[in-house]
């Protein structure tokens, strides 16, 4: 009886701090009060779609459009590797990309790495090998251009929001934002799929601007899907071998369950009770 | 500790015998899970969450001890050591989503074992020891939970650990040293992520331990069942093996193939994008939200919005912040007094149609809530429906069900589990004539009716 009375007051008493200190002053806020401000800029975010037809390597039986990782890699190479690092990918790795092992070392030996000499203390530089990572980048403007290996898997809907990001760039509307005072500040850039609209880097890329080594067509939309495609590769590489894992494992669990339904079914068969 | 018909273990080889007289180990697992233990006929589906919990408990120490082995527990590699793990141990990817995805799934499956207690009464006597083990473990499960996160140290890792580890500073006079003795810092750092991952990796044998404690106390007085009836006599009872064991199996495929799915498939969904971004002191993310299982405490705590005050006299009695925290934590401190707040002597909600109704339109409903409002940003109108949320939920515990257990009247209970399954029992039309259902036990003797320890 005292847990049950203490219980009842202690319950009252909390809920009556909560109703008459919290509730109220922010309900009544929240009705009378001013409305929240918003900043002028979240009137021109829209919403971006993906590529039309999206991915490759979208849906549970998507798989990588190998050709299509190749591009985006050239894209990577020759555009967005000036800012980007790629930190947490090999040289290695770009044999998933379908290139042979004699490809990857060339490749790797184009790109020079930065290392610390161990005899001398000084930095040096090196022609990279196949075990070597994607090396650093300096930047030498404002701010940290964010390293790409993850960043399709660091957005909401990653892939999608890296090819919309690529082509969400203009003006915004003259008369929207003379009505709400909305000024892209000096530096920055306007980019209608970007969260708060004003993005620190230029647009990248511009129609032709890639000539791709297998002559695939390279208007802005198609470097912008290919370099999309690839940097869902550079942050999730084992995205196909896990689904298709997934499958095996489905069926093989499909498969013990049903065996484990019949079995709990024979078991207690001779308990139900009989029909008289 | 069990129903004097308990079928007794019998060593058939030499073997077997030997080890029997020497360590008696197969005779605990007899009797713990095996044919030894009887277990009420009339168990449904809500009844698997206790062996799919423990089942859990062992895929993440399992998944955990290996992805430990290629983990390092420092603020500048710890991040990089998970993309090794992801990209280059051998099916290390399939070993981080199953433990990632294996902590949500304890956790659902935590919460139905919970809710089952809640709506079926299982906290009420004789079993109240295990209900407060259990409260114990689940306080563990959410320590742990909580340094997990932390150690892939990306963006939600960093600022969970300084907002959680901030609610310590809300205490009065010794809450920021407490703070700063908890993270060994000012900030989130090294220190903090090493001891982490030190308890990290112990708690999970702590709540193996508290585990064993929860099972034997629910042999003392045995399981529970739908109908809240006691057991009787033996027509009553199965033997856990092989009726529940099967039964059991069955639950563990179903779940299994959802938790392969999620693993596989989307193996993201659960998570949050920021933990992908290494952390950074220097950048907060726009929206702090801990993982989703701790989304209605959260609600809890964002819920108290106004300091204590003395009107009109500006004197602060108690901060919004330290209202939050006493809330947050005595919402589940509160389940440890849940045994004598419902005094109803009838267990199972089935018979309770007051009760019932409080649990499916107001508590179940409460709960939607804050999980939904723990998950959304800190702006109208969430911020109004968890304070109204909140409310409810206190006074659902604390109130409601002190008061609905006094007036209530139940609904007439069946004679026995027999009688609910089959529909009759002779031994309720003849009480003690020494014959029940089933026939064979009939010498059974009146103490039997009583676990027999």
């Amino acid at each position: 009886m005292t847990i049950r009375l203490g219980g009842i007051i202690a319950g009252l008493a909390i809920t009556a701090v909560l109703v008459l200190w919290s509730l109220l002053p922010g309900a009544y806020n929240y009705a009378f009060g001013p409305a929240p401000e918003k900043q002028p800029s979240y009137a021109f975010y829209e919403h971006g779609h993906g590529p039309e037809g999206g991915f490759a390597f979208d849906g549970v039986f998507g798989k990588w459009d190998v050709a299509q990782l190749q591009r985006g890699y050239q894209v990577y190479k020759e555009v967005c590797k000036s800012c980007h690092s790629l930190k947490y990918v090999a040289f290695r790795d770009l044999q998933q990309l379908g290139y042979t092992e004699a490809e990857v070392q060339a490749e790797a030996a184009s790109w020079t790495i930065p290392f610390k000499d161990p005899t001398t203390g000084e930095t040096a530089e090196a022609p990279g090998k196949p075990t070597d990572y994607f090396p650093p980048v300096y930047y030498a403007g404002q701010g940290v251009p964010p390293d790409l290996s993850l960043i399709t898997k660091a957005r909401h809907d990653g892939p999608n929001y890296v090819y919309d990001l690529m082509l969400g760039y203009g003006e915004p509307d003259p008369a929207k934002a003379a009505k709400v005072g909305f000024e892209v500040p000096d530096g920055l850039y306007f980019n209608k799929h970007f969260p708060n609209v004003n993005i620190a880097m230029p647009a990248p890329l511009s129609d032709g601007q890639v000539t791709y080594a297998d002559g695939a067509p390279n208007t802005t939309k198609d470097m912008a899907k290919d370099v999309a495609a690839f940097l869902t590769w550079t942050a999730e590489p084992k995205l196909v071998e896990r689904r298709q894992t997934g499958w095996f494992v489905l069926g093989f669990l499909l498969f013990a369950t049903s065996l484990a339904f019949l079995s709990y079914k024979q078991i207690w068969a001779g308990l139900k009770p009989k029909k008289k | 500790m069990s129903f004097a018909w308990a079928k007794q273990y019998e060593p058939q080889s030499a073997f077997t015998k030997w080890i029997d007289e020497k360590l008696p180990l197969p005779r605990l697992v007899y009797n713990a899970v095996g044919a030894g233990y009887p277990v009420p006929r009339n168990l449904n589906y809500m009844w698997n969450f206790g062996v799919l919990a423990g089942f859990f408990l062992v895929v993440q120490i399992v998944t955990g001890v290996v992805l430990a082995m290629h983990y390092a527990a420092n603020g500048l590699v710890a991040f990089a050591t998970v993309e090794h793990i992801m990209r280059d141990v051998n099916y290390g990817w399939m070993l981080r989503y199953a433990h990632a995805n294996g902590a949500s799934f304890f956790f659902i499956v935590i919460y139905m074992h919970i809710f089952r207690g809640f709506f079926y009464s299982s906290y009420k006597a004789p079993r109240e020891m295990i209900w407060l083990l259990g409260v114990v473990i689940f306080l563990l499960m959410m320590a742990t939970a909580f340094m997990g996160y932390v150690l892939p140290w990306g963006q939600m890792s960093f600022w969970g650990a300084q907002v959680i580890t901030g609610l310590f500073g809300a205490i009065p006079l010794v809450g920021e040293p407490i703070q700063v003795w908890i993270l060994g810092g000012y900030a989130p750092d090294n220190a903090a992520l090493n001891r982490f991952f030190s308890l990290h990796f112990l708690l999970p044998f702590v709540i193996a331990g508290v585990v064993i404690l929860h099972i034997w106390a629910l042999h003392i007085p045995g399981s529970s069942n739908p109908t809240g009836v006691e057991v009787k006599q033996e027509s009553d009872t199965v033997p856990f093996h092989p009726y529940y064991t099967a039964k059991d199996g069955f639950g563990l495929g179903v779940v299994l193939i959802l938790f392969a799915a999620m693993v596989f498939f989307l193996p993201n969904a659960l998570g949050h994008p920021d933990n992908y971004i290494e952390a950074n002191p220097l950048s907060t993310p726009a929206h702090i939200v801990p993982e989703w299982y701790f989304w209605p405490f959260y609600a809890i705590l964002r819920a108290f919005t106004g300091d204590l005050t003395i009107p009109f006299t500006g004197i602060v009695l108690v901060p919004a912040k330290l209202l939050g925290v006493i809330a947050m934590f005595g919402s589940i401190l509160l389940w440890f007094i849940l045994p004598w707040l419902d005094k109803s002597p009838v267990r199972s909600g089935h018979y309770r149609p007051l009760f019932r109704k409080f649990f499916w339109f107001g508590l179940i409903p409460t709960m939607a809530v804050l999980f939904y409002c723990g998950g959304a940003p800190a702006e109208e109108p969430y911020v109004v429906l968890s304070q109204v949320a909140t409310a409810y939920y206190f006074l659902h515990f604390l109130v409601v069900l002190p008061i609905i257990s006094q007036i209530e009247v139940p609904k007439p209970l069946p004679f026995s589990i027999t009688e609910a399954v089959l529909g009759k029992d002779k031994t309720a039309e003849a009480p003690r004539a020494g014959s029940v259902d089933g026939g064979d036990t009939g010498t059974a003797p009146e103490g039997s009716l009583q676990p027999a320890e």
